[in-house]
């Protein structure tokens, strides 16, 4: 049985505006397969008494105080988009896909 | 659809209308949520943005102290449960608004779940049930141009603003909130306004819906009574107080004409229409919405100790709900009359009036007679008339020092509404202080009674009453400007009679 399927490679690949070829997806669902079953065998060894870990260090409340620091120019922000118009960022329009908020 | 809408007191007889709600707010921080760029609304495009909130490689985001404390406030104030410890997510999608393709949020860890608001409807309390309070960043704006209409559809082409990505943004959803029946449109809306007032006294937020820093989604839906809850509809871009009521109102209407014509309800976004007061669908999905969440690896997780909760809550204000019954028994008001305030939106107004040195009395008077009769006939806000407490407090002293009476008072209070001034400055300007010249105004008591001389034989054999005849002559004579009271007994007076 397969960790993950053709589907949901294909899935994946749409969510992530990836372009894939039919022969990609049997390609990386294999590789994805591979890696998701040798992930797998760290559930193998996971023990009750060990919280599951996102983060590698211990810490936490990593705050910043509410204070204004510089930042960019609007010259600097645009700088590195690929079109601009009235001092925005210029994009093809999108209409399939939800805003989120 | 051409279906005729079915009468709205026919259709809640027969269908049960299930809601919920969700608010967005912004937080009135200085800075963003996970950057120190400024929050200020307004501003050029692209001023208030750096590598973070662009979301440039390399670059990490660290969370705003304020924004976890003003979430964990808003949290005490619904009640709510605060997490000991939690995490933030990334909710992945792709959309220009924002800049790195996901938006930091929380997902199953929120920071605050499980509370309730109470509010007051009709004079009734109903509990709104709190599901959850967590913290999440907005999204930039973008512009749709090229298109005929400046909407998504037609447009060819999106110009984005970042200033406003990344700002701190707190969602508040509510439980479903079923069993209101016909009164649902009106709790909605008297739990979005009574959200706004904790908000507002918290401080967090300047809570301006016509400039979206509290925005609202309408979730409706409607089951026959002994039935499963039907299929919700989720009602966006309702954007003032009496749209929320609009909005379950009409989706209510929409909803049951569907299912009278045999039709099911589509799980589906619809866009409230301000103008017309309906709702029309969202773009459809053909696939459930997948943001693929994950905890944030770039942001610790937030662990509020106790200490922190505890100190965060003994500071909380007065909730709105209790300071406005403590104001009730300060005016010594009834429920109906302190309703009446309420609805009127002058709770406040008359609480500044009267810090301001006025009696609650006529503050009141003044609150709920002319200024609210002139925010009816033009359509605002009381808040908005253009007279302010400090104004109406300065208007009440004139009356008080007996420089204007009632009737001149009203002329002014029209001329402040006008924005012509200060009470004071108005009086002047346009010499409507009551005649206090009592050699003026004596002489003018005395013509009237030498042109009334058959009055003035009444009131001399002691028929006093007859005097306000006399009063109105000197009125007429002085224009309206002399002290009613002040005239009687002046009448009174030079006639020889005992008031």
């Amino acid at each position: 049985m397969a960790a993950i399927s053709r589907e949901e490679v294909a899935h994946l690949a749409r969510l992530s505006r990836l372009a894939v070829t039919e022969e990609e997806l049997d390609t990386f669902a294999g590789q994805l397969d591979v890696i998701l079953q040798s992930v797998a065998q760290v559930g193998e060894v996971t023990a009750a008494d060990i919280p599951p870990t996102s983060h590698s260090v211990p810490l936490t409340n990593v705050l910043r105080d509410d204070v204004v620091v510089p930042g960019l120019t609007p010259q600097e922000a645009l700088s590195g988009a690929p079109d601009v118009a009235e001092q925005r960022f210029r994009v093809p329009r999108i209409l399939d896909e939800d805003v989120a908020s | 659809m051409t279906t005729t809408l079915p009468a709205y007191d026919e259709v809640v007889a027969r269908y049960e209308p299930v809601i919920g709600l969700e608010t967005h707010v912004e937080l009135g921080t200085n800075t963003k949520m996970f950057c120190g760029c400024p929050t200020d609304f307004g501003g050029e495009p692209n001023t208030r943005v750096c590598p973070v909130c662009l979301g440039l490689p390399g670059s990490l985001p660290v969370a705003n102290k304020a924004a976890i404390e003003a979430t964990i406030r808003i949290g005490l104030a619904l009640n709510c449960s605060i997490a000991q410890w939690c995490r933030f997510a990334r909710k992945n999608y792709f959309y220009p608004d924002m800049p790195k393709d996901f938006q930091i949020s929380q997902y199953d860890e929120p920071l605050c779940s499980d509370g309730y608001l109470d509010v007051e409807v009709n004079g009734e309390l109903v509990r709104i049930g709190i599901e959850r309070v967590h913290l999440e960043e907005d999204t930039g704006k973008t512009l749709h141009v090229g298109g005929a209409t400046g909407r998504i559809h037609g447009a060819t082409e999106s110009l984005v603003d970042y200033n406003r990505a990344g700002i701190p943004l707190v969602e508040i959803v509510t439980k479903p909130v079923p069993g209101t029946g016909a009164l649902a449109p009106e709790v909605a809306k008297a739990y979005v306004t009574e959200l706004r007032d904790v908000l507002r006294s918290l401080g967090v937020s300047d809570v301006r819906m016509e400039e979206g820093s509290l925005r609202c989604d309408v979730n409706t839906s409607l089951n026959l009574p002994g039935e499963e809850w039907g299929t919700r509809t989720e009602t966006k871009n309702v954007n003032s107080l009496r749209s929320v009521e609009r909005a379950v109102r009409s989706e209510i209407l929409r909803q049951a004409s569907v299912l009278d014509a045999g039709g099911r309800i589509t799980q589906e976004t619809r866009h409230f229409h301000e103008d017309t007061g309906d709702t029309t669908p969202g773009r459809s999905k053909e696939t459930a919405t997948d943001y693929r969440y994950f905890p944030e690896p770039d942001l610790v997780p937030l662990a509020p100790d106790t200490a922190w909760v505890a100190e965060l809550k003994a500071a909380l204000p007065e909730l709105p709900r209790l300071h406005r019954r403590r104001l009730q028994e300060q005016w010594g008001l009834s429920d109906l009359d302190m309703q009446s305030v309420l609805n009127a939106g002058a709770v406040e107004l008359i609480e500044a009036t009267v810090a301001a040195g006025t009696t609650p009395a006529a503050a009141r008077k003044w609150w709920l007679g002319e200024l609210s009769r002139r925010a009816n006939e033009t359509g605002v806000e009381l808040a908005d008339i253009g007279a302010t407490p400090a104004q109406v407090a300065e208007l009440q002293g004139l009356i008080d020092a007996g420089k204007l009476n009632d009737k001149l008072a009203r002329t002014v209070l029209e001329g402040v509404v006008d924005g012509e001034g200060s009470p004071t400055e108005i009086m002047t300007n346009r010499g409507l202080e009551v005649v206090s010249d009592t050699g003026a105004l004596t002489a003018a008591v005395d013509e009237a009674i030498a042109a009334n001389p058959a009055i003035a034989d009444k009131i001399r054999s002691g028929k006093v009453a007859a005097a306000g005849a006399l009063v109105g002559a000197v009125m007429k004579a002085t224009r309206g400007q002399a002290d009613a009271k002040t005239l009687r007994d002046l009448i009174l007076e030079r006639l020889g009679v005992q008031g």
